[in-house]
């Protein structure tokens, strides 16, 4: 009895039920996880094109190529993050109910992640392995992008609140959000380079690498929060 | 214009408005209101009370300020000067936690069922303890209980205003602020509305509409429009 209440209290709370919708909705529109992975694919794939099919300079700047990937495709998908809420009217009911908007923010940034972010990190030792990267670059790149990803999320929900009410706000999104994720990109290559000819050790990156995400988890659903009542009239 | 009763409401009628002290607490209290839009002042000074039992149709021509007055109340827009008073608003609630919204715009996902959509916002807007009718019985009631399975992109547009007042019917709350609610309904939906908006009022519950069209049930009126012309905003010092 008790545990059908408890399990019926965590169905019908707010926020699961939000969780809920979102992965529902994401699931269901354009392919959702498969259309990022596509990208971040093409993305890699272009690389070669451009720069030769020379495995060694393709393997050392490979860690690089499929950080700026991730990132990119990333930043993709964001900019309906609230748009979409907004143009069906639900952004109002959703600002006007009982849960803070913030913990809004976050429940729908965490299934966009697991949506789009996840995908791609799980995609990216096999996306490595085609720019001739070895297994422990393969490894690091693979770590730090799992590390790092959440804070190109959550950066990029605050692009995406304070453009919510344009009709083309996807590239004013990324001008803001793109040199706010600078720092992400640089940890996150050291992290995927440490010991293959770059001197540092591969925990130090990486551990500023969960900081920066750990911090933009804890401070960006106020600023997007915040953005989102601004912008939201 | 042709109203059925004029304001405010007789008591007559509503032989369970008699037994309440004249002096309700008004679930719903404008004071001094003024609000502005793009630097140009579209409500001021506006008043006005909403006690249990009350309908309030505020009706203007197109831009006299009807939505920006629902969704200021809606706590969606600050206003400039003035405030709101919720009768039910305390330490644990805030005010627009006892208010349902219905704007033009009607809040479902067109890749989600119509069941889906409307246990999303019965959970995410009454949590676990505050709920209405069931799912069902509210489709029920707006007469779309077969459409339960469809998904809300392939509804009509008449289909899918039903599917949004159906959502009041799920998680009681004492304030309905409407926005043109009869918009796309036929004049069957219309009479169900009209019939769920009296038994609401009956209740105790209190309705500020916005609508161009005659509301047929006893309702007070305030016409933004006769109120005040748009006036420019006064020199800043």
């Amino acid at each position: 009895m008790s545990g059908s209440g408890l399990r019926e209290a965590a169905s019908g709370s707010p926020l699961a039920a939000l969780f809920r919708r979102e992965l529902r909705v994401g699931r269901r529109i354009g392919g959702g996880a498969a259309l990022g992975v596509m990208f971040f694919l093409i993305l890699v794939t272009l690389v070669p094109f451009g720069v030769g099919p020379d495995l060694n300079t393709l393997s050392r700047i490979g860690p690089a190529i499929l950080w700026i990937a991730a990132l990119l495709a990333t930043l993709l998908g964001l900019d309906r993050l609230f748009a979409g809420d907004r143009d069906d009217g639900s952004l109002d009911l959703l600002l006007m109910s009982r849960t803070p908007a913030e913990l809004t923010v976050l429940a729908k940034c965490v299934a966009h992640w697991l949506l789009t972010g996840l995908p791609l990190v799980a995609a990216s030792p096999l996306f490595g392995l085609m720019l001739g990267m070895d297994g422990r670059a393969l490894l690091q790149a693979t770590a730090s992008l799992a590390a790092g990803t959440p804070a190109l999320t959550m950066l990029g929900a605050i692009g995406a609140a304070l453009t919510v009410g344009l009709r083309k706000g996807g590239l004013l999104m990324a001008v803001l959000i793109l040199p706010l994720c600078v720092p992400v990109l640089i940890f996150g290559v050291s992290a995927a380079t440490a010991g293959l000819g770059n001197p540092v050790p591969f925990l130090t990156p990486f551990l500023v690498e969960c900081a920066l995400s750990l911090a933009a988890v804890a401070g960006a659903p106020f600023a997007a929060a915040a953005a989102l009542r601004a912008m939201n009239d | 214009m042709q109203e059925r009763l004029p304001a405010p409401l007789p008591s007559s009628d509503q032989p369970s408005r008699g037994s309440r002290p004249a002096e309700a607490v008004p679930l719903l209290a404008a004071e001094e209101l003024s609000v502005e839009r793009a630097g140009r002042l579209v409500l001021s000074r506006l008043s006005f009370t909403l006690r249990p039992g009350e309908v309030l149709l505020v009706t203007g021509r197109n831009g006299a300020g009807k939505s920006t007055l629902i969704r200021t109340l809606a706590g969606l827009l600050q206003p400039t000067a003035g405030g709101i008073r919720f009768g039910l608003a305390d330490a644990e609630t805030r005010g627009v936690e006892t208010v349902h919204y219905l704007g033009y715009e009607d809040a479902l996902k067109p890749s989600l069922t119509v069941a889906e959509n409307l246990d999303f916002w019965a959970s995410m807007l009454g949590g676990a303890a505050e709920r209405g009718l069931p799912v069902p019985e509210a489709l029920a009631a707006f007469g779309i209980a077969r459409l339960v399975d469809l998904r809300a992109g392939y509804l009509s547009a008449g289909q899918k205003r039903r599917v949004a007042l159906a959502r009041l019917l799920t998680v009681p709350r004492p304030v309905w602020l409407l926005d043109e609610p009869l918009i796309a309904l036929d004049s069957e939906a219309q009479g169900v509305l009209t019939a769920l908006m009296a038994k609401h009022a009956a209740q105790g519950g209190a309705i500020l509409v916005a609508s161009h069209q005659p509301l047929a049930l006893p309702h007070a009126r305030i016409d933004l429009a006769e109120r005040h012309a748009p006036a420019p905003l006064p020199e800043e010092a």
